[in-house]
């Protein structure tokens, strides 16, 4: 194996993303197998520490998305998300850890396609900016920290 | 020790055409805590479904993983079929090999390793799955309709006869709405108070049926089939049981220059007064404001002449709590205030007037008695001008959508006039006719053919006055695009429909949400169109989106059959999938430290306080209670809460944190 293959956890919310990617299998369009979807009741579930759990256990790029704005199954849930979101980005920004490796994005129950390049690009991208180690690395050295 | 049954499903070829069903069944074999690991060729079929329930015995399963389709399309299934081996439903959860793996990629180690590993995501999950049994929650079989048009009159009637109790509120003296101004109704031109009286007669009589008029609703509080209402009632300044409704008072009130509501304006009324003829109740109330006792302390001559002495002065409003598991929401529309249109000439031409208005004009009960006369000099107008759109399809009024109704209403307006002043002329302008409905197309190619009602499509830029006409400027955009002069004797402003005012505090006071324009948001736009975000709260009529009465008649039964449905059930039985705050043992009694941010994120107001007391009945601690009759199970509350004392059943942290975990490490 020459190439690079990225691991992308994608956090999405049942009701419009993981909808999404079943019309995306149902329509039968092709995306990497990189993608792994792990579902959620609602991206306002998501709480941002999962996002440091998966670097942290080896993830080299994270996909975040929901019902678009005004579409959230539970009135407002993708607002706090996205409001989180903001949040948590410029923490990142101020950790040094690399924006680049979350896509935030909405994907409604009807974008089957937009879910199938979303994937891809997010693994190409992915690709390009290489594995990620950083964050691993810290909570590996955290992980003994605490069992001293 | 889970011991944890795996199932992979081939699908017929769906799935084992991509990914190697019998290695994954292998590799899932492997793994701690699995007892069996088999694949099948339908898992959901008869057969295979059997081979799930034989398993959960035989090997005294744990927890179930089947690995097949969508969740979203067959966890019911399988959750169904473990039921009935035995095991907890909550214990069985679905991977998703092919809408997310067998359907998306093509053959290859890549895809059969992704098949792994979300099977192994799952079996792990499982392992942290506990028992959920469904939240039962009592009804109250009694149905709260506000608004008494002739979307809640519809609403109610129904529910009561489906042998519910119904409480009907309106916040005018009378119910009936703005159907019971209309004239005659499209497309058969039939006459409006001859198909709506009857109703609200009967609505008043039925045994079902609690009319509470000129009350307003003030609270609402609780949950799907346990709300609790507090209810407003004005105070009508007689004692309606006294009151037999002779309408001596009415008549010898001294204040009867007060514009009437009910004929938009064109009448007048009395300070003491029953707004209509045909109103039900047909009891009179005071309007306090216009009342020379209550504005100068003195008069009482509807005191004096009542032969019952049921004029009650220093009644005050009342407020009624009553308890009821469903409400009904009809609180109709209302027309646009056409003075926004300047250039129209409306409240500076007596003779620019609005459709309502028209409508009782050609009223049989109205003003005029039913002849098309000027408010201005109570001359019959021969030329009359109809102008379409008066602030509808307008985004530089505000108004972007379409009312819906005027094209119709308007086509009506113009055919009437036809039928009552035979040698006049009629003229609209219009952006285009929309007449989409049963009859509709019919009904105004009636007005433009049988009755020679002259369409112009074109906007109206300007009308004023000149020698006793009116002017009406515009332009024809048909054929050779030229500027049009009518001079006109009336003018009739098609004013867009617009949300009542006060919408905006009534959805809030019920929690429900509302649109851009005020007007209330139905649950979905395709597939619920009668249910609000809020359970147990439903919509009918034009208080949802502008519309018609048949349109109207047929959502107002739709509710009424949603709170049938809700009514049918003696408890509901919902999903546990809701949010639990943890509680331990003292002195902790539980980690919550009571800063409610979960309350402000909560959009359901789930979330209530709960006070933990020691046995003298001292407060040792609040902390923060979901009530599962209201948590629908967002889980937004979880991410927020900063000590991590709130969770979800079923997506809980423990379940998403091992999700992450185990989809990484692969090896």
């Amino acid at each position: 194996m020459s190439e690079f293959e990225p691991k992308i956890v994608a956090f999405v919310c049942n009701w419009c993303t993981y909808a999404g990617a079943d019309l995306t299998g149902t329509s039968r369009i092709k995306y990497a197998q990189n993608v792994k979807i792990i579902r959620f009741p609602c991206t306002g579930r998501i709480d941002f520490m999962l996002l440091l759990k998966a670097f942290a256990e080896g993830a080299d790029g994270i996909i975040v998305s929901g019902c678009h704005p005004n579409d959230c199954h539970y009135t407002s849930g993708n607002f706090h998300a996205r409001r989180r979101w903001i949040t948590f980005r410029s923490l990142l920004d101020f950790l040094g850890i690399d924006v680049r490796r979350i896509q935030f994005s909405w994907v409604s129950a009807a974008e089957g396609a937009k879910w199938a390049e979303i994937a891809n690009t997010t693994v190409n991208n992915i690709r390009e900016l290489g594995p990620y180690t950083d964050y691993a690395k810290v909570a590996v050295h955290l992980k003994k920290e605490a069992k001293v | 020790m889970s011991r944890i049954g795996v199932f992979i499903c081939h699908c017929g070829e769906n799935i084992s055409a991509t990914v190697d069903v019998v290695k994954v069944a292998e590799e899932a074999g492997k793994h701690e805590g699995v007892a069996y690991s088999t694949d099948y060729k339908y898992m959901c079929s008869e057969p295979g479904q059997t081979i799930i329930k034989q398993m959960i015995k035989e090997k005294g399963l744990t927890g179930v993983v089947v690995a097949a389709c969508s969740p979203r399309m067959h966890e019911p299934t399988f959750r169904k079929a473990c039921s009935e081996a035995g095991l907890n439903p909550y214990m069985c959860e679905m991977a998703n090999l092919r809408e997310h793996c067998s359907w998306v990629h093509d053959k290859s180690d890549a895809t059969t390793k992704k098949a792994i590993d979300l099977v192994r995501m799952l079996v792990e999950k499982v392992k942290f799955n506990k028992p959920l049994y469904p939240i039962k929650v009592p009804v109250t079989k009694t149905a709260l309709v506000i608004g008494g048009g002739i979307a809640g009159i519809q609403a109610s009637l129904d529910i009561a006869n489906s042998g519910h109790k119904v409480v009907l509120i309106e916040k005018d003296p009378s119910i009936g709405g703005h159907m019971s101004q209309l004239s005659e109704t499209f497309p058969t031109l039939d006459c409006s108070q001859c198909i709506l009286t009857p109703r609200m007669v009967e609505v008043a009589q039925h045994p079902n049926i609690t009319l509470m008029t000129y009350s307003e609703l003030e609270k609402l509080d609780g949950f799907i089939g346990n709300f609790k209402a507090t209810i407003r009632k004005k105070a009508k300044s007689i004692d309606e049981k006294l009151c037999t409704g002779c309408g001596l008072c009415t008549t010898k009130c001294p204040t009867k220059k007060i514009p009437s509501e009910f004929n938009a304006g064109l009448g007048f009324r009395t300070a003491i007064y029953v707004p209509f003829p045909q109103a039900v109740p047909n009891k009179p109330v005071i309007d306090k404001e216009n009342c020379r006792y209550y504005q100068q302390g003195k008069c009482k001559v509807c005191e004096k002449v009542c032969p019952t002495g049921a004029i009650r002065f220093n009644q005050e409003d009342e407020l009624i709590e009553i308890e009821v598991g469903a409400v009904v929401v009809a609180t109709g529309f209302n027309v646009m205030e056409p003075s926004e249109f300047p250039e129209y000439g409306y409240g500076k031409y007596k003779d620019v007037i609005t459709g309502l208005q028209f409508e009782r004009l050609a009223s049989a009960s109205g003003p005029t008695l039913g002849e098309i006369r000027r408010p201005s000099d109570g001359k019959i107008p021969k030329k009359i001008v109809f102008i379409a759109c008066a602030g509808s399809r307008d985004p530089a009024k505000g108004i972007p959508y379409c009312s819906k109704i005027c094209c119709m209403y308007t086509a009506k307006h113009a055919m009437l006039y036809q039928h009552k002043v035979h040698d006049g002329k009629s003229y609209i302008f219009y952006m285009d006719i929309r007449a989409g409905g049963k009859n509709y197309e019919e009904f105004t190619r009636r007005a433009i053919v049988e009755d020679e009602v002259n369409y112009i499509r074109g906007r109206v830029s300007k009308v004023y006055e000149e020698n006793g006409k009116l002017i009406v400027k515009g332009v024809d955009t048909l054929l050779n695009a030229r500027p049009v002069e009518i001079e006109a004797d009336m003018v009739v402003l098609a004013s867009a429909a617009v949300a009542n005012p006060g919408s905006e505090e009534l959805a809030q006071r019920m929690h429900i949400s509302y649109d851009a324009y005020n007007f209330f948001s139905e649950a979905h736009p395709k597939l619920k169109p009668v249910e609000t975000n809020t359970a147990g709260i439903f919509l009918a009529g034009a208080c949802q989106a502008p519309k018609d009465i048949p349109e109207t008649v047929s959502q107002a039964s739709g509710a009424a059959a949603k709170v049938a449905i809700l009514f049918s059930q003696d408890e509901l039985s919902r999903e546990p999938v809701v949010a639990v705050v943890n509680r331990s043992a003292p002195p902790v009694y539980s980690t919550c430290v009571g800063c409610f941010m979960c309350a402000t994120a909560c959009p359901y107001q789930a979330i209530g306080e709960e006070l933990i007391t020691d046995r003298k009945g001292n407060v040792i601690k609040k902390v923060a209670k979901v009530n599962p009759g209201l948590c629908q199970g967002c889980g937004t509350c979880v991410a927020f809460c900063r000590s991590k004392s709130i969770d979800i059943q079923g997506y809980s942290n423990e379940q998403m944190y091992t999700e992450v975990m185990a989809l990484l490490n692969d090896e």
